[in-house]
């Protein structure tokens, strides 16, 4: 087996250190902006809760019969902490080996969280979006609420814009740098 | 015959003439320009909040400036159906005095707190003419927070006005009465009547008021006031009439003298005699009603006692400045030098010296004194007279450069003059018969000199007609310039008497969006939808009742009998700025509700005949208001229907009975 090169052993720490910011920053924000709410509305997703304008939003939401959103209905937020935990220690273990094939693989471990984690989202979105009461008081024929995954999109008078925060951008770095670096690796063979 | 038909000629001439000849016309006054210069955009802020005194509607208005549009109108001395002010359980206190609850008063003037002789934008303090009261509006949330009433006084006139760190708020008495409650004859005025200076010691920190001490004074007529700033710091000045001490036709009686008195205060000699126990303990009886923000609760507490100073036993606290002829306005320049006297039936306005007063003061060069307290020289402290400003002038405001602008009643007009030389500059019309006139800060160290605004006491033809009683007014004049120039005629609630302006930074970005129900300290509260309740104690029951759009919880109650006291305690459970909830019941003679997000309030309601009650949000809080509504069910004394509440699948299910009972 391969040892690692020297980009590829600084690399683990950098990656670790830029996930260490999905404890202190926000991972997602999703912004909304109407006319009566002229300083806009946002709701920041972190890695183990849901913060910001979310009781006015629930607010909102009950016209159209949308779930009320609450922090505990939420398995993600208990499994995504001990997930990138585990990638965390995953991650010093490949470093302490100093091998090639370990690296892959820690690459590969990441790719399948990241994946796991945006088809989670997208169902949540949709589940939000389409699961509506039925006896809800205003019922628009066809319409759905389901915010966009990532981007713009209007909703009613809605002008709704998901987006990474801090720590979801700390987290593209890190794929990016994962998926370099194991190209890199690959060609140094 | 040649000089008939010169004569009838020269008629002739004079007739054709006569039409062309027009008078002044008062819309005439308004150049071009004005309009821009008020026009504040859709999306655009105020420069400037603009308190107004409330006069005989006992309340405080709030407007903006330039525009003059009204954003509130803020409830002090007055019950406000509006939002339950004084109708609430929390509330009520708020306007409790000696003689019960008094719901009504006569606005008249208004403080905006200092830090150092500048607007800080904490409080606002009004007075309460009538049943003698002093209040405090934070200004964070613009709800009155304290109201203290003030014994040994009657029509509480020259107040409240503050020193320039906010250490005192006074209140000057304009009817002299006996001292406590002794029944004596009127006529014995001369001797048994005083007139009383409460100084109310206000807490830096959180604003509480505390009446620190009175200083009695001859029986007299106190009419406004102000406090030295500067070099005068230590010193305050009440205007005064009627020191002919008559009881009878003031009209005529009260101005007979040549001179009245300008009575200077040491505030700070006064302090130390107070804290050296000069001063006596006497009983008396006042209100001090508190608006605990945490509790959301007012409270009463019956004081019981005052400390009166008199001038005899504390030399050098009181002096008399001889001031033609029954001052109104007495005025302080933002240098703290020149005291101007307004004489009211004056032809002049006289300005004094402060250092001319403090060296007379030190020569101990009097003319004499009135009941003991000493008179000092009219010429040795006069700074210079005015002469010939107008008809009638009543208060001076200053605008920072050196100018002084008087408001004279009798000859409706605002009169602009040189503090230096003493010399009118300028004068426009007012619309008409102006009272106080205010420049932003104009009363501070620190004026802010763009605008001025008149409060005038009669409309006549400024407005659409509304029967016999017009629209109250006020005039925004530019004094920017050399020449000051009327922009807008705007319509005030009540009869505005003066008013206090200060840059809308100051306060703007301060207010409270809405309170934080984790921290609503309110016995009452009810914390989420599951612990509504509805409790019964004797014929006592209380409703714990949550709003939040677009319900009520509970919506449907069942179980109340005619003659029950019932107390809707409801919790607005929104955490969001503007969004209030009401609640009002059907036939209920009391009020109606205004709840803010986060708060808990209390209406009472005592059913006296039985029947479905709905109860309903009186402000438009959502799409779905019109249906944040429920039913109180009143049955018939003794009857047994059973205590039962509930929302949606909560509501109360029919039972055996109702079903027998709809057959």
């Amino acid at each position: 087996m391969k040892k690692l090169t020297k980009t590829g052993r600084i690399s683990i720490p950098v990656v670790l250190l830029l996930l260490g910011a999905l404890w202190l920053f926000p991972m997602w924000r999703i912004d909304l902006r109407a006319p009566q709410y002229p300083g806009g509305l946002t709701m920041q997703i972190w890695i183990n809760d849901v913060k910001g304008d979310v009781p006015i939003i629930n607010g909102l939401n009950h016209y159209i019969g949308m779930k009320t959103i609450k922090k505990e209905d939420f398995k993600e937020f208990v499994v995504l902490p001990v997930a990138m935990g585990v990638f965390a220690v995953l991650g010093i273990v490949v470093l302490l080996m100093g091998k090639k094939l370990p690296y892959y693989i820690w690459t590969g471990v990441f790719v399948v969280i990241a994946a796991y984690s945006f088809i989670d989202f997208y169902k949540w979105e949709y589940d939000y979006g389409h699961n509506l009461d039925p006896g809800a008081p205003i019922q628009v024929p066809g319409m759905a609420y389901q915010p966009p995954l990532i981007g713009y999109k209007q909703l009613l008078n809605f002008e709704v814009l998901s987006q990474p925060d801090v720590a979801g951008w700390c987290y593209i770095v890190s794929g990016i740098i994962l998926a370099s670096v194991a190209i890199y690796e690959w060609k140094k063979r | 015959m040649k000089n008939i038909r010169l004569l009838l000629a020269a008629a002739a001439a004079v007739a054709v003439s006569m039409p062309s000849c027009k008078m002044k016309s008062t819309a005439a006054a308004v150049e071009g320009g004005a309009a821009s210069k008020v026009y504040v955009a859709p999306g655009k802020y105020d420069e400037f909040y603009n308190f107004v005194s409330g006069g005989f509607n006992g309340q405080v208005s709030v407007y903006g400036l330039p525009s003059g549009r009204l954003l509130k109108i803020i409830p002090v001395f007055s019950v406000f159906p509006e939002n339950g002010y004084g109708y609430s359980e929390e509330t009520k206190a708020m306007l409790n005095t000696t003689q019960g609850q008094v719901p009504w008063d006569d606005q008249h003037h208004l403080e905006l707190s200092q830090t150092n002789g500048e607007q800080d934008g904490r409080w606002l303090f009004a007075n309460a003419n009538n049943t003698p009261r002093v209040a405090r509006i934070d200004l964070k949330t613009f709800k009155t927070a304290e109201i203290l009433q003030l014994p040994n006084s009657a029509g509480n006139h020259s107040s409240p006005f503050i020193t320039e760190n906010t250490e005192y708020v006074v209140a000057g008495t304009r009817f002299s009465v006996p001292l406590g409650a002794e029944d004596v004859p009127i006529s014995s005025f001369k001797k048994n009547f005083k007139s009383t200076a409460s100084f109310i010691k206000v807490d830096s920190s959180t604003g509480h008021m505390s009446l620190a001490f009175q200083i009695v004074l001859p029986g007299m007529n106190l009419d406004l006031s102000h406090a030295g700033k500067g070099p005068s710091h230590d010193w305050f000045f009440f205007s005064s009439y009627n020191t002919e001490q008559a009881y009878t036709l003031l009209e005529v009686n009260a101005s007979q003298k040549d001179k009245d008195y300008i009575v200077a205060v040491n505030w700070k000699k006064a302090e130390e005699y107070a804290k050296a126990g000069k001063g006596k303990k006497v009983p008396a009886e006042y209100a001090h009603n508190t608006f605990d923000e945490q509790k959301q609760l007012a409270t009463s507490v019956m004081e019981k006692e005052t400390l009166l100073l008199d001038p005899k036993d504390c030399p050098d606290m009181v002096y008399m400045i001889p001031c033609p002829k029954s001052p109104h306005g007495c005025d302080i320049d933002p240098t703290g030098e020149y005291i101007v006297g307004s004489g009211k039936l004056a032809a002049l306005i006289p300005v004094f010296s402060f250092s001319k007063i403090m060296d007379a003061m030190q020569k101990k060069d009097f003319e004499g004194d009135f009941q003991g307290i000493p008179i000092l020289k009219y010429q040795d402290v006069l700074h210079g007279e005015v002469q010939k400003p107008g008809l009638g002038p009543l208060h001076t405001e200053f605008d920072g450069r050196g100018n002084a602008y008087t408001s004279m009643f009798l000859s409706s007009e605002v009169v602009k003059w040189s503090l230096k030389d003493l010399k009118v500059l300028d004068r426009v019309p007012t619309y008409y018969s102006v009272g106080h006139l205010m420049i932003p800060g104009g009363d501070t160290k620190k004026p802010n000199g763009k605008y001025l605004v008149a409060y005038n006491k009669i409309t006549k033809d400024r407005y659409l007609p509304t029967g016999p009683e017009l629209a109250q007014s006020a005039q925004l004049y530019d004094i920017s310039g050399d020449k000051m120039q009327l922009i807008l005629d705007y319509p005030t609630v009540g009869e505005p008497h003066y008013g206090q302006a200060c840059p809308a930074e100051l306060i703007r970005d301060k207010q409270v969006k809405f309170y934080d129900i984790t921290k609503n300290g309110n016995q009452y509260v009810t914390m989420g939808e599951k612990n509504v309740k509805v409790v019964r104690n004797g014929n006592r029951v209380d409703v714990y009742m949550t709003a939040i759009r677009s319900h009520l919880v509970p919506d449907n109650i069942e179980g109340v009998y005619v003659g029950d006291n019932v107390y809707f305690h409801v919790t607005n459970l929104e955490q969001d700025w503007d969004i209030p909830h009401g609640f009002a019941i059907k036939n209920n003679p009391n009020a109606e509700l205004l709840i803010m997000p986060g708060e808990t309030v209390t209406l009472k309601y005592t059913p006296l005949k039985q029947g479905i009650q709905p109860f309903y949000c009186t402000d438009f809080c959502s799409a779905l208001h019109q249906e944040m509504s429920g039913y109180l069910r009143v049955s018939p004394k003794g009857s047994n229907v059973p205590l039962r509440y509930g929302t949606g699948e909560t509501a109360p299910a029919p039972t055996a009975a109702d079903t027998v009972a709809a057959k």
